[in-house]
């Protein structure tokens, strides 16, 4: 026998379901008079430093359909590649971002401001990038992603430098459609499927 | 508490791919996940300790109610503490929760259920933990409710539960279950956990301490995320 570690059990994950909308964007479903505000609406306010830039996406199954009834929550850096709540952030930019799926197109566009690479150890940097969790009925654990940009010198990312499949990191590039105008499929399952995480 | 992320425990969180609840059939990915470390971009994570809320945002019972009634069905109180995996307690973390009314019906435009709508319960709810972990919602007892996975197939009775820690890394959706529900063993989407005791996570406890005689039934349900790791010798420089 040895000694027990004391460690309690984590809370596994379930499916948001789809009636996810009830709890986290009431007034996309059809419920008046909403008892609060829904949050993570404003990424980056008129204030924030940066290019501002419109990202539209689709998350698309393994049958070719887009999802309707799923939601996107984003994390990021403001355009100096601070984190909110680290120093020196932008007091303006919020970082988080919740955005449900359009119920008949499946299309989700938002508003921010272009990140800055993040700083790591020594003097490597994470070019910029916006991170991305996706929850729905039918996905048991919220699927983590990272949204990069096509303009952007990918080759000194540690954590891309993992990818044995090299081909794949391109499902994680989005795609420039106009002036600071970025379009960014998120394919679930099959051919093309996008790199998800476990961080 | 930031720093480095404990990795996932294996075996704890359901698979992707679970071909007993068919929606994840074409919903989950083939390939395998990218394990990594966690970097600034996972450690950090939107807070809401801030936030003001209403003094009605915990209170379902009464948070969509017309003035001088409430909610229709068995009030309960469900409480419980949200703790890391290394037993502290996460405090000024964010707490929603979404459910059914006691019928078993959602307030929302996609639920076609026969079950009546309550026009005094909305279904959602909100809080803050408290410096020790710890969190209070009123609410009623949701019912069971039909869906379309098999022919005859009935979710056990639910409340679902988004958490933030304060790194985006441990982001977490699940649902709350009630002891002794005979149908959490028929559900295909509980039993997607493989781990008995797991599951049991899942599974709040009947509470006669915190119940409020002639008012309310309260049941315990304590949360656990990922924790971070210790610093003892971690070759880290500062401000990573
Ligand atoms: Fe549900």
């Amino acid at each position: 026998m040895v000694q027990k570690f004391d460690k309690p059990i984590l809370t596994p994950s379930q499916t948001a379901g789809p009636y996810v909308h009830i709890g986290l964007v009431p007034e996309a479903c059809g419920i008046e008079d909403v008892p609060f505000e829904t949050l993570g609406r404003e990424i980056a306010g008129p204030e924030a430093k940066g290019d501002r830039i419109k990202i539209t996406c689709r998350v698309v199954d393994g049958g070719d359909l887009p999802l309707r009834d799923c939601l996107v929550e984003t994390w990021q850096a403001d355009a100096a590649g601070i984190y909110p709540g680290q120093e020196g952030a932008d007091p303006a930019v919020s970082g988080f971002g919740r955005m449900p799926a359009d119920f008949t197109t499946g299309e989700i566009t938002f508003e921010t401001i272009k990140p800055g690479a993040i700083a790591l150890s020594g003097d490597r940097k994470t070019p910029p990038h916006i991170s991305f969790w996706i929850f729905a009925r039918g996905i048991n654990h919220g699927l983590h992603t990272r949204m990069y940009f096509p303009e952007d010198d990918l080759s000194g990312d540690p954590l891309l430098a993992r990818i044995e499949h090299r081909d794949r990191i391109a499902t994680m590039v989005a795609e420039a459609t106009g002036p600071g105008e970025y379009r960014f499929e998120i394919r679930l399952q099959g051919a093309g499927e996008t790199v998800f995480f476990d961080i | 508490m930031t720093g480095r992320l404990i990795p996932r425990e294996a075996g704890i969180h359901p698979p992707l791919f679970t071909p007993a609840y068919k929606t994840s059939v074409l919903r989950s990915p083939q390939r395998a996940l990218i394990a990594f470390d966690s970097s600034p971009s996972e450690e950090t994570g939107p807070t809401f300790g801030h936030m003001k809320l209403g003094a009605l945002d915990n209170d379902l019972l009464l948070n969509y109610a017309r003035p001088g009634t409430s909610a229709i069905g068995e009030r309960i109180i469900v409480h419980g503490r949200l703790l890391d995996e290394n037993n502290r307690p996460i405090p000024n973390a964010l707490i929603e929760i979404w459910q059914a009314n006691a019928g078993g019906r959602y307030r929302h435009k996609k639920d076609g259920y026969l079950a009546a709508l309550d026009p005094d319960f909305g279904g959602c709810g909100r809080t803050i933990t408290g410096e020790d972990g710890s969190y209070a919602f009123r609410t009623v007892k949701p019912g069971a409710y039909p869906w379309p996975n098999g022919p005859n197939e009935w979710r056990p009775a639910h409340i679902h539960f988004s958490i933030f820690g304060h790194s985006f890394g441990q982001r977490l959706i699940s649902q709350m279950y009630f002891e002794g529900d005979p149908l959490i063993a028929r559900c295909p989407i509980a039993q997607t956990i493989p781990d008995k005791a797991a599951l049991d996570r899942l599974v709040a406890a009947l509470d006669m301490s915190e119940t409020k005689p002639m008012d309310a039934i309260a049941y315990r349900f304590d949360i656990v995320l990922r924790g971070h790791r210790q610093t003892h010798f971690e070759n880290r420089p500062e401000g990573m």
